[in-house]
């Protein structure tokens, strides 16, 4: 038996997971074995490339690295795309526009872990509502990159607010929502222009109120569940071992391969496969999750079938049981003080992010909203300020990681953002002064040492393609 | 610390002897602002006495008897207020059963009045307050039409918190209202128009031979809310954003020679001058800048500052109920965009009170105004800044809510939290 088409042990190792396109490699004449079947695991891969840039330093400016640490009066290199330098003094190497910081602060950029742009874009109407595949309760095969709209204004909003890269969600309708893609904030003419190189894949699930609502009312599939709480988990599970089962068969056709058989591969399940994927550790698990008693269900089922949450989000309930969120290495991403508007949301209070700092957990301020995403400085200031206000000791250094480190590990990207730190992807912000105040703003946004906006530039402040010829056209925002 | 704790001792106290013999209170050592943000006053005396500012002077003597509370360093403002909310008609938005401020199926939607739904418990009354918010519109958010009923004004704390039941006749004439009622802009004017014009007090002349007239007439709470209008009593709050809506809603104020307030306004903006010769206001969250829908496209954070600017009173709201709390916060950032720090400070507290018709007993540490004092930590527009204390009509609210009770049980966790520690 020859055949040509072993594959390289690196490129079978996900085979049961993802995505649409195969690769169907050479058979010989004469064999008695059909092709191979290869799973494309990249079918919508980034188009990204960086807007032109040339070398900056800013100087004499205030930095926090996002570490923990900070710099007075310090310097900072952006160049090739990438942190050069950073320190107390730099040499300004020949061409670089030298940008005097006196007064001003630089930060890694900040980056949302939970946000709808594009998805539910501006302006707010019918036909923009892409965000829940309502109809059935899974919906792991949705991928919430071909709802992006890459002309919502609100991208621009984001930039004017230090956003440098943010994680699209599928809405919490459904108990598996569909797979999320993390972007750079930067304009694109098609979705894949904004993908983050990679960036690995995550997937939304929400606990509680929404699901069950959405279906439970039977106005939208009656034939389907969950009517209840424990109808969510059980729908999970199932879905979970339809994912073990189909994993398995792809396993079997993998090894029965290898044996010399003659073997067709299993019918392609694009729900099952996104579901596979997260079961081999390949797409990061991001679960809409109020209540503690639902976050600690969840760390059970999480637990059954060997995968891993990387983040809650929404997550009001995470002071409760910030010491379990720790232990399981869990991160929750939450806001600073919204709460009340529903009923697994009432118990929210202003000092939840602090609280679950302070149990050593993993805390991520996150927006969920168009609005929200403009201020997260603002939300990170407020729950600094609550935190110290009841005794809790946190450093304006080691907040910021509620808007960038923590972000950054938990979408999978804290390899190339969220510090400064040289060779890092020079993606920070120049603040008009101290981020915590209310009064500051971002000069300038910078993605992989590129200004994509600047406050003091309208050439620098993008305008959408839906903006031309309206009122407000070019308007300070 | 131990100050707080003072402090707090001193709220329970207060507290419990709440009622008809208010304490005099002595606020020093602070700066305090007595004419929303102008009136600057160092190391002021701010004295309380009966619920109401007794004075405000620099370095002012304390007279025997006054509880001193001590606030150098510190800022003090009158208490704020929020100018759009539905507290005390709802807890939870959306699944915790029954929601007052959406008066869904109620069809005569003039009609409506707060005192029927209010709920002075409301935990969230308590959330806002401690926050420095101590006075809040409060309405409808929803009826079977686009008639949403009279707002009110109420104090966030003590008995009566209803200071001033009917502050406004609210109407939604926006692309929704239109949209969902009609169909259409044009059904929608045409139906408020007609509304407004049968409201007008019967000509006299007519009247006099009809013998119908001796008939009682039916009692009509809407047809109350409209005199209520028409006499210039109340004033109509009418939600309108885009630019064109707004020049037909000045043209409506002249047409009936009544008093107009502007909600929402994205695009007031862009015709300031106007609203400014026709003494209208406008009641707008300062932070909007996205193209909600095509209703809104000229939203953009400068439009308070530039609405302030060509002389248009301006007040704020917040976020939603939830977080009426965060109109400080959207006042900051109407600063941050331009608008001088005075007038954001106006535009949550004097212009509020103008608006709303309760000038003469709040919205500036006036002698003789109740006594809605709030002592902050640092600048009250900041998001890092929070209160030391809250006064409202005299007296001082303890800094509990619903909220701080479950973060001191969670605090320190146990495996019990519930049982008393």
């Amino acid at each position: 038996m020859t055949k040509v088409s072993r594959q390289p042990s690196w490129l079978r190792s996900g085979l049961a997971v993802t995505a649409i396109g195969i690769m169907l490699s050479a058979c010989q004449p004469g064999g008695e074995q059909g092709d191979h079947v290869e799973i494309n695991k990249d079918p919508f891969p980034s188009s990204y490339t960086p807007l032109t840039s040339k070398p900056t330093l800013i100087t004499n400016v205030t930095i926090l690295d996002g570490k923990g640490g900070r710099i007075d009066g310090g310097s900072i290199l952006l160049q090739d795309g990438d942190i050069k330098a950073v320190g107390q003094s730099i040499e300004a190497p020949a061409g670089a526009e030298v940008i005097d910081g006196a007064g001003r602060w630089v930060t890694p950029g900040i980056i949302d872990t939970h946000s709808h742009l594009g998805v539910y874009p501006s302006p707010g109407v019918q036909s923009h509502s892409d965000g829940n595949e309502v109809g059935e309760p899974v919906t792991a095969d949705a991928w919430v990159e071909h709802s992006n709209w890459p002309q919502d204004p609100g991208y621009v909003r984001a930039a004017a607010g230090g956003i440098t890269a943010l994680q699209l969600l599928p809405g919490s309708a459904n108990l598996v929502g569909g797979r999320s893609v993390t972007l750079k904030n930067v304009p694109g003419r098609v979705a894949q222009d904004m993908k983050f190189p990679g960036a690995p894949y995550g997937m939304k699930m929400a606990c509680g109120e929404n699901p069950k609502r959405v279906y439970g009312n039977g106005k939208n599939s009656p034939e389907f569940r969950p009517h209840t709480r424990m109808g969510n988990v059980a729908g999970y599970r199932q879905a979970w071992a339809d994912a073990q089962d189909y994993q398995r068969a792809w396993d079997k056709y993998e090894r029965d391969y290898q044996a010399g058989k003659d073997v067709l591969p299993p019918k392609r399940d694009l729900n099952l496969e996104t579901l596979a994927g997260v079961l081999n550790g390949e797409i990061l698990v991001h679960m809409h999750c109020y209540r503690a008693d639902d976050m600690g269900t969840m760390l059970d089922v999480m637990k059954e079938f060997g995968y891993k949450i990387t983040s809650f989000h929404h997550a009001v309930e995470a002071y409760k049981i910030a010491d379990r969120l720790a232990e399981d290495g869990v991160c929750s991403s939450m806001w600073a003080d919204w709460y009340g508007f529903k009923m697994e949301a009432y118990d929210g209070i202003r000092e939840n992010i602090p609280l679950v700092e302070k149990a050593g957990a993993c805390a991520i301020v996150h927006s969920d909203s168009d609005m929200g995403i403009q201020r997260l400085n603002q939300e990170a200031a407020k729950a600094l300020a609550d935190g110290r206000k009841i005794g809790i000791d946190i450093s304006k250094e080691e907040a910021w990681k509620w808007l960038s480190l923590n972000p950054a590990k938990a979408l999978g990207i804290a390899d190339k953002v969220g510090t400064i730190e040289v060779g890092k992807d020079a993606d920070i912000v120049l603040w008009s002064g101290d981020p915590y105040s209310v009064y500051t703003k971002a000069d300038k946004t910078f993605v992989d040492g590129a200004v994509v906006f600047d406050r003091h530039d309208k050439s620098r402040q993008p305008v959408m393609d839906f903006e031309l010829g309206q009122p407000g056209e070019g308007d300070v925002k | 610390m131990s100050k707080m704790k003072k402090l707090m001792g001193a709220s329970l106290v207060a507290l419990m002897t709440a009622g008809v013999n208010a304490e005099d209170i002595a606020i020093t050592g602070g700066t305090a602002f007595t004419d929303g943000g102008k009136g600057k006053v160092e190391n002021a005396t701010v004295l309380i006495h009966d619920g109401k500012i007794q004075s405000v002077s620099a370095g002012g003597e304390v007279p025997a008897g006054y509880r001193t509370v001590a606030a150098d360093g510190k800022w003090v403002t009158v208490g704020f207020m929020v100018s759009g909310t539905t507290l005390g008609l709802m807890e939870v938005s959306l699944s915790g059963n029954i929601n007052d401020s959406r008066a869904s199926k109620t069809a005569n939607g003039k009609g409506l009045e707060v005192g029927y739904a209010f709920n002075p418990a409301s935990t969230l009354i308590p959330n806002t307050r401690i926050e420095g918010v101590t006075r809040a519109v409060t309405g409808f958010a929803g009826s079977k039409d686009m008639w949403l009923g009279q707002s009110a004004v109420i104090a966030l704390a003590g008995d009566d918190m209803i200071v001033a039941p009917h502050v406004a006749l609210s109407v939604d004439m926006d692309e929704g209202a239109a949209n969902s009622n009609f169909g259409s802009r044009a059904g929608l004017w045409d139906a408020v128009i007609t509304t407004l014009e049968n409201a007008r007090p019967a000509d006299e002349e007519a009247g006099k031979d009809d013998d119908k007239k001796a008939k009682k007439p039916k009692y009509d709470s809407g047809k109350a809310a409209l005199d209520r209008v028409m006499k210039g009593e109340m004033p109509l709050l009418v939600e309108v954003e885009r630019k064109a809506d707004i020049l037909q809603t000045i043209a409506l104020k002249k047409r009936f020679g009544i008093d107009v307030i502007i909600t929402s306004g994205a695009e007031a903006w862009m015709v300031a001058d106007e609203l400014a010769a026709a003494g209208i206001p406008v009641v707008m969250d300062p932070t909007r800048d996205l193209p909600e829908d095509f209703d809104s496209l000229g939203n953009t954070g400068a439009a308070a500052a530039r609405l302030h600017a060509a002389g248009v009173k301006v007040a704020f709201v917040g976020p939603d109920t939830h977080n009426a709390r965060l109109v400080v916060q959207n006042a900051g950032n109407a600063v941050a965009m331009g608008m001088p720090w005075d007038a954001a400070v106006d535009a949550i507290s004097k212009n509020p009170a103008e608006i709303f018709g309760v000038a003469d007993s709040y919205g500036t540490l006036t002698p003789g105004k109740d006594a809605d004092v709030v002592v902050w930590d640092g600048d009250p527009l900041e998001v890092m800044s929070s209160p030391d204390a809250v006064f409202i009509r005299g007296e001082e609210v303890p800094l509990v809510s619903r909220q701080t009770k479950l973060r001191d049980r969670y605090k320190d966790i146990t495996r019990a939290p519930a049982y008393r520690k």
